[in-house]
């Protein structure tokens, strides 16, 4: 398998990462949550190097990357909008919803639109309930969204940062 | 004197545009040379009425909603500072309808207090519980929980105080008390509103445990899916910190007890109490099997208290209370309140807490005012992804353990989410397999492969083929499923669709092949 290597400054990251961590109890994911924070994602490379930091195998750092839908080991858009696909909001029409946001946008789930500004996740439950259909667009919850919502929504959103 | 304001920063009022009102209100306040002190509250739980805007009057809290940022200005035009008339008018906030029959006793403080401030938190008769803890021998903490009759809200319904019965027991040098904040089900957010709206609470009830069975080090797992309720806890943790709520002498008693929040990643699994554990322990959240029970042999192999947030925070006023103010809620074996969560396609979804009794019917009518789209309610699911479908005609079933139980269905962590008559049953019986497929920890094989198989079959029944022999096979990888899997997820995924083969079968037969 070829795996890119890490940039200098990818490293110095990482491993400022894990020296911040290591001491704690049971640290692997607050250190990945933090690597995915301020690389975007986990690259691969990074894993060894975790691996080595923590002393795990790197069969068990890219086990528990591979657990947990919420990293990723590939660069995404600008914003990730996850839709929520759960039953609350299934009942409140979340799945014309996301039909509608995959022909507006032009990639499926886990994909990242031409342009690189977006990238549609989906979620199962914000806890926006009372409010379907919901989504949150990085930080950001949104209830009741319609299409024409979502609209706006790249609009005001595709040519920023 | 300045006025007080307060405008929810509760995740469900921002998402619809609760920062924008408390903006504008700031913005016109300056412009008008109002003196006003804009405080951002939890939500109240009235979701049809957020973003709720609540003026402090004399007489009390004047509630306007759902107010947006354009109309900001039109309520300083129509006096709403001093209670003046308006369209968004809701009159006191206390005495509506909604709010006024609840019985909030784990909930009472939220949307009422700055979830910030210790100051309001102890005005509002916070660690009134912990004082009185701290007053009692361990084996007494212990015993008012048992005696309350509390049961774990996250959805399994054991009593607290064995649990914490059972840890307390241990001899160990090292325990923890862990919170289970992954609240993943659909259709539930009372640990959400907790947690952003009244913190601290969860914080007293886990320092409260953590002196009941000597335990020093707690962890809250919190769902990465919260960033709102992950900063509010953080917030309060801080503020609890300073003025020595915890830390290595909380409230001066000598006693230690440090607390942390860890964010989950993502899986639904992690909701199990021994999949939390792994992964707190920084592991992929395979559960474990049992026994030993978490209480004997839980975090890192000590004895752990693992209680979901309601739970953990309904403990302050037990202890504060007394065990009999608590217990004397409710009937039968479902004592106390419980925060239920109406959601999905429902007119008036929202908070409700009221003490076990209340019946379904009255939940989804008049509090939720029927469905949202105006058409007639075919079916509820209570209590997440795992619970039966309800049909109807059973509407007037009791909202407690066992009157649900009883027909087969499951109260959870109390989420009801309402789906109208243009729902296709079969649609939502595939997504309950395709859901376990999904988040199976894949450590057993009924949960991994027949959750993927259930996918299939009911493909295959939709589209009609051989589908009478196929319906036989679905309810034979449900029996499977139920008894064969480890835990919860692969061992309950098959409630929901036998559920729906039992009320709603006709939805199978939709289709015309073969």
């Amino acid at each position: 398998m070829s795996m890119q290597s890490l940039s200098d400054v990818q490293r110095e990251s990482v491993l400022r990462v894990i020296a911040k961590h290591k001491s704690r109890p049971g640290p692997l994911i607050e250190i990945l949550h933090e690597v995915q924070a301020s690389l975007g994602f986990v690259p691969p490379a990074a894993v060894r190097v975790i691996a080595e930091g923590l002393n795990l195998s790197r069969a068990e750092v890219h086990g528990v990357v591979t657990f947990y839908h919420f990293f990723r080991d590939h660069p995404v858009g600008r914003h990730v909008v996850r839709l929520c696909q759960a039953e609350s909001c299934q009942a409140m029409g979340a799945s014309a919803l996301a039909a509608h946001a995959k022909r507006r946008l032009g990639i499926d789930f886990h994909e990242t639109s031409a342009d690189g500004a977006f990238t549609l996740e989906p979620v199962y439950c914000l806890g926006n309930c009372a409010c379907s259909p919901a989504l949150m667009i990085d930080g950001d919850i949104l209830g009741r969204v319609t299409p024409q919502d979502f609209d706006d929504l790249v609009a005001s959103n595709q040519g920023r940062t | 004197m300045s006025i007080d304001i307060y405008v929810p920063r509760d995740a469900s009022a921002l998402s619809l545009g609760a920062a924008g009102v408390a903006r504008a209100v700031q913005t016109e306040a300056q412009a008008r040379r109002a003196d006003v002190r804009v405080i951002r509250n939890g939500s109240r739980g009235l979701y049809w009425l957020e973003p709720m805007v609540e003026v402090a009057l004399p007489q009390g809290r004047w509630a306007y909603g759902p107010v947006k940022a354009r109309d900001v200005a039109g309520l300083f035009d129509a006096d709403f500072l001093h209670g003046g008339a308006h369209a968004l008018s809701q009159g006191l906030t206390e005495e509506i309808p909604y709010l006024k029959s609840q019985q909030r006793l784990t909930s009472a403080r939220v949307g009422v207090i700055d979830p910030s401030s210790i100051a309001d938190y102890v005005a509002h008769g916070g660690y009134q519980g912990l004082q009185r803890a701290l007053a009692m021998t361990q084996a007494e903490i212990v015993q008012a929980v048992l005696d309350s009759g509390l049961r774990g809200r996250g959805g399994a319904a054991f009593p607290t105080g064995i649990k914490w019965k059972t840890v307390l027991d241990q001899p160990a040098a090292q325990k923890y008390v862990t919170c289970n904040a992954d609240e993943g089900d659909s259709g539930t957010f009372s640990d959400r509103m907790l947690m952003e709206g009244d913190p601290l609470a969860l914080i007293e009830g886990m320092t409260i445990a953590a002196i009941a069975v000597g335990a020093t080090q707690g962890y809250i797992y919190l769902r990465v899916e919260y960033p709102h309720a992950y900063a509010a806890l953080n917030e309060a943790l801080n503020a609890a910190r300073q003025a020595r709520y915890l830390g290595p002498d909380v409230m001066g008693s000598g006693r230690q007890f440090e607390l942390e929040v860890r964010l989950g990643a993502g899986a639904y699994i992690c909701g199990e109490e021994t999949s939390m554990l792994e992964s707190l322990e920084g592991k992929r959240g395979e559960i474990r099997v049992r026994p030993p029970l978490p209480a004997i042999k839980g975090l890192f192999g000590q004895p752990t208290v693992v209680n979901n947030v309601v739970t953990l925070a309904s403990i302050p006023i037990i202890l504060a209370r007394g065990a009999a103010f608590y217990r004397d809620f409710g009937t039968g074996k479902s004592r106390g309140t419980l925060p239920l969560q109406l959601a999905g396609n429902v007119r008036r979804g929202g908070l409700v807490e009221r003490a076990f009794g209340l019946s379904l019917r009255e939940l989804l009518y008049d509090y939720g005012g029927g469905s949202a789209s105006g058409r007639p309610i075919r079916a509820v699911q209570v209590g997440g992804p795992l619970g039966a479908y309800i049909p109807a005609s059973q509407f007037d079933v009791a909202i407690d353990y066992e009157a649900l139980t009883g027909i087969g269905a499951l109260l959870g962590h109390g989420g009801v989410v309402v789906f109208d008559d243009t729902v296709d049953m079969a649609r939502m019986a595939r997504y309950a397999m395709e859901f376990c497929a999904i988040e199976s920890c894949g450590k057993c094989t009924p949960c991994r492969i027949g959750s993927t198989r259930g996918v299939e079959v009911i493909d295959r029944i939709i589209e009609g083929v051989e589908r009478e022999r196929n319906l036989v096979l679905l309810e034979d990888l449900c029996e499977t499923m139920l008894q064969g899997s480890l835990c919860g997820l692969g061992g309950m995924t098959p409630f929901p669709v036998q559920s729906i083969l039992k009320h709603f079968r006709e939805d199978f037969h939709a289709g015309t092949r073969h």
